[in-house]
């Protein structure tokens, strides 16, 4: 397979081995189908993006690697260890984070409390100890502040940091979401359209930040996205959903020629 | 399906707790049978509340906490008018009195607070009932009073050649139930051949929806509020006539919570199935389970039926959250 | 303006994350504890206390308790006063069967016991939402009042408890400055206690269960832990507080103390002072017993005559439009008033 040549930030990174898959997973909701026997990989480091008309199952795929949704069959495989369903604490547990499509902040907390609860999983002290703030649970509470203030500082958020997140304009709680993500420093970031609704100043910046985390903190990145133009720029490998079936999987390029796809999108006679 | 199974289990459970006190001959069955009745009894007037609570949450999604205090308010002013006049008119003037205290709802409570969460809503109706208990008896008087609905006193014995020693009814347990029936009959009648009826069940499916088909969601809800009041007068006159009208009223039809909890909060058959359990079930626990329960445990006085309700409820919950009748929701990421 | 906060910059985070950053904020605050213990007990009349002061010290622990759980956690509760009375009897217990414990001992074990059965309440809050929930702490509610009542061991055989005066290191509390002291106390450590916990990262974890469930469970937190945890720290609140209502505030008490009256109390006060908000605990249980004492003089300042029972029936009934007033107007209650108030004097003369 081609190194992807159309990158437009170009970042040095080794991609790995596959870190994250899912086998023959099916899913229905009573008598909706979201998925039908759909398998996919993500290598470590890779940007895999996840494109398809609406309503083909993209969203239901993010929910089943991240156990929000049960498959009825087929198997999860995470760093090599096989699952039947996850479970979404488990799943932060290992590694997997996640943003919403209809962002799903905090709303009524600030913006640092926000990015706080994506480290909650590392801390440890307990409910007396806070309760009493003592030395261990104080000092555990700046260690964790000062790696949340790095992704402040990364996403420039700083002069947000004591605005209930309810309160900020849309394209800033996006940015918020991906931040509480990203703070949880996981393996995997799940993506569930990130610059849906933005302009294309916004979007832009969203890209940035995007590829920065993949480029210098190495987070591998499953996205789903409408935009093509930014499919295409930035991913590694794209797979295309229809109707709950994979109906392409490859590099930009190869996606962007195959007859089904095509068919897909224009429309044609199934 | 596994959801049939709790169902199965409940059923089982109840079987028992009806059957077991015949079966070990603890008691006459004709003594049994009256305990059974009671039950019933109970249960109508719990299912009227809770009919009334569930038409609210079906129109408005509002956890109308309020339900028991409109029962109490609308029995309060019956019992007061129907001493200035008759009964009849007592009665029209309360629907008056229930429509206007809809209106005042629609207005100052649901309008403003529309697009809350369900809890704040739930928080607002606590407001109301605090509103009405005050002002009910403000206006009305906070003693204890009694509606003459003119039906005899004495029981009748029925069914004395099949049990030794027959059945005791009431006169007025029986004209409870008829009424009771004739209700819903009249409620089902309206929801599904009238235009009003069909706008109403189109905004339990879909608020937004049938805001969109340019049905009026402020007269509709201001339409179920009223039809709530008229049912809480129904509730109260009967509950009134039998046990006199007083401010514990209220605290007693909070038992329409666990009913609907074990109905389901949507469905109207709901509520009165789970009504009628409820009173069936905590009158053989109270009559049958509770004195082996005093004794063992050394209490002072049985009084289960007190909690009965809630708890069974509660353990309800766990085995299926949507109630008997209720529709199962998924929740969409 | 009184004082101006620029020029205050925070160079570590030790320090942004004092309890009140801004330097003023301390000074005040030190000032009104210091009034609080120093002066009040001089100049108070021991109507004052009794009737007003020692009430609200303890319902303001209460609602407290109640607004971690409804107010932080989101989980609606309609029988907190029964957690008060588990903390009651078990406290009563407490000092009647082992009568060597210090009293700040039974204190905590009281709130441990109450805590424990608000845990064994709150587990059907792990597979259902705000609305249903409220009916099974119904359950909690009634369901305990019976074994108040019914239980005979708890009250020693005896129709009502009352236990002795509580003694502290040989201090007996019982004139009304020694409660008030006492209580003002144990009121302070839990209110810093409570502070702590909700900037800490289980408070967080309270937060976000209740602004979106599935976005928490997502970033890892469990929602057993959240909520359990919830119940159980608002329980031990309340039970504390339960303990305190029955040895200092009533001496003795009926098993009906902690009915469900108590409990709708507590949720007017904490939708009127504010939910989410501690200060909001302290304003809602003020004004829940400033009210009635204000509706029982005005009219005779007014001269006209109101009966008790009016007067009471009144007091519901403006508790009942205040509720919805609140809910409607402001949600977050006179804490955000006050909030609001602050701001605004922080910037005056200057609009903005």
């Amino acid at each position: 397979m081609t190194a992807p040549e159309t990158h437009l930030l170009a970042p040095q990174r080794q991609v790995g081995e596959v870190i994250l898959a899912m086998e023959d997973v099916w899913l229905s909701f009573g008598g909706v189908k979201a998925l039908q026997g759909v398998s996919f990989d993500v290598r470590e480091h890779e940007v895999r993006a996840i494109i398809g008309p609406n309503g083909a199952g993209k969203s239901s795929m993010l929910n089943v690697l991240n156990g929000v949704y049960h498959p009825q069959k087929g198997r999860i495989v995470f760093k090599g260890e096989s699952f039947a369903d996850m479970d979404p604490h488990h799943a932060a547990e290992m590694g997997i984070a996640r943003t919403f499509q209809n962002i799903a902040l905090f709303r009524g907390m600030t913006v640092l409390e926000n990015l706080m609860t994506g480290r909650n999983l590392r801390m440890k002290s307990g409910i007396l100890a806070q309760a009493l703030r003592v030395g261990p649970a104080e000092r555990e509470e700046i260690r964790h502040r000062e790696a949340v203030e790095r992704i402040i500082d990364f996403l420039e958020l700083e002069p947000y940091r004591k605005t209930p997140a309810g309160q900020l304009p849309y394209g800033l709680q996006k940015r918020v979401d991906l931040g509480r993500a990203l703070a949880s420093e996981p393996r995997v970031l799940l993506l569930d359209e990130p610059m849906a609704g933005m302009n294309l100043e916004e979007k832009q910046d969203m890209c940035r930040f995007i590829l920065d985390a993949n480029d210098q903190l190495g987070t591998t990145l499953v996205l789903i996205e409408h935009d093509m133009g930014v499919v295409m720029d930035i991913s590694d490998r794209v797979v295309v959903l229809d109707y709950g079936r994979k109906i392409a999987d490859g590099t930009p390029d190869d996606v962007r020629s195959d007859q089904a796809v095509i068919d897909a999108y224009l429309g044609s006679s199934h | 399906m596994t959801s049939k199974i709790p169902v199965a289990i409940l059923g089982a459970f109840l079987a028992a707790g009806l059957v077991a006190p015949l079966a070990t001959g603890v008691s006459a069955p004709g003594f049994w049978f009256e305990v059974l009745l009671g039950g019933l009894m109970a249960g109508v007037l719990y299912s009227l509340v809770a009919l009334g609570f569930v038409l609210i949450f079906k129109a408005s999604g509002v956890f109308n906490f309020a339900q028991g205090s409109m029962v109490l308010f609308a029995a309060l002013a019956v019992a007061r008018l129907a001493e200035r006049m008759p009964l009849w008119a007592a009665l029209i003037c309360a629907v008056a009195i229930m429509v206007v205290l809809a209106f005042v709802v629609e207005r100052l409570v649901l309008r403003p607070l529309v697009n809350q969460d369900a809890v704040a809503l739930l928080m607002a109706t606590l407001g109301v009932t605090y509103f009405l208990d005050g002002f009910g008896q403000t206006i009305w008087g906070s003693d204890i009073y009694e509606i003459n609905l003119g039906i005899k006193r004495e029981p009748v014995m029925v069914l004395d050649n099949v049990f030794q020693g027959g059945v005791l009814i009431n006169r007025d347990d029986v004209a409870a139930t008829v009424v009771a029936v004739i209700l819903v009959g009249a409620l089902a009648l309206f929801f599904q051949k009238t235009k009003t009826g069909r706008a109403l069940r189109a905004v339990a499916d879909d608020h937004q929806a049938a805001q969109s088909i340019g049905i009026p969601l402020n007269r509709i809800w201001v339409i179920v509020w009223s039809i709530a009041g008229v049912v809480a007068i129904v509730g109260g006159v009967i509950w009134g006539g039998k046990l006199g009208v007083q401010f514990s009223i209220s605290q007693v039809a909070l038992k329409a919570l666990p009913v609907v909890i074990l109905g389901g909060f949507t469905s109207v058959p709901g509520a009165i199935v789970g009504g009628l359990i409820i009173g069936v079930g905590e009158k053989m626990a109270e009559v049958f389970l509770g004195p082996p329960l005093v004794k063992a445990l050394d209490l002072a006085g049985g009084g289960i039926e007190n909690w009965f309700a809630y708890v069974l409820a509660m353990l309800f919950l766990f085995v299926r959250p949507e109630g008997l009748f209720g529709e199962r929701r998924i929740d969409r990421v | 303006m009184f004082f101006r906060e620029n020029g205050q910059f925070k160079s570590t985070y030790r320090a942004d994350q004092q309890l009140l950053p801004i330097l003023q904020d301390r000074v005040f605050m030190a000032g009104l504890v210091a009034f609080a213990f120093l002066v009040v007990p001089f100049v108070a009349s021991d109507y004052l206390f009794l009737s007003l002061v020692i009430p609200f010290l303890i319902l303001t622990l209460a609602a407290i308790g109640l607004n971690l759980l409804v107010g932080y956690c989101g989980q609606i509760s309609i029988g907190h006063a029964a957690f008060m009375g588990v903390g009651a009897y078990a406290a009563y217990n407490l000092v009647l069967r082992l009568p060597f414990l210090n009293f700040l001992v039974v204190l905590v074990l009281a709130g441990f016991v109450a805590a424990a059965v608000g845990m064994l309440f709150g587990i059907p809050s792990l597979r259902i939402k705000g609305l249903y929930l409220g009916v099974a702490t119904l359950a909690a509610q009634f369901f305990l009042d019976w074994v108040f009542a019914r239980v005979k061991w708890l009250t020693n055989y005896a129709p009502s408890a009352s236990p002795p005066p509580v003694e502290l290191f040989g201090w007996t509390v019982d004139t009304p400055v020694r409660k008030y002291l006492f209580l003002l106390s144990v009121l302070l450590v839990f209110t810093l206690l409570a502070k702590n916990l909700v900037r800490g990262h289980i408070g967080r974890a309270w937060m976000a269960t209740r602004d979106m469930d599935v976005a928490a469970e997502v970033i890892g937190i469990r929602p057993i832990y959240a909520k359990l945890t919830a119940f159980g720290v608002s329980s031990f609140f309340c039970g504390v507080a339960g303990a305190l209502w029955g040895f200092v505030h009533l001496g003795a008490w009926e098993p009906l103390a902690f009915d469900l009256n108590l409990s709708l109390s507590l949720l007017f006060m904490i939708i009127i002072g504010g939910m989410g908000s501690i200060l909001g605990a302290y304003f809602g249980a003020a004004f829940f017993v400033v009210l009635p004492i204000l509706l029982n003089r005005i009219p005779g300042m007014l001269g006209f005559e109101m009966s008790t029972a009016t007067a009471s029936h009144l007091e519901v009934m403006i508790f009942g439009v205040l509720i919805v007033l609140f809910l409607a107007l402001e949600p977050h209650g006179l804490a955000r008033l006050w909030a609001i108030g602050k701001q605004k004097l922080r910037l005056w003369p200057f609009p903005y």
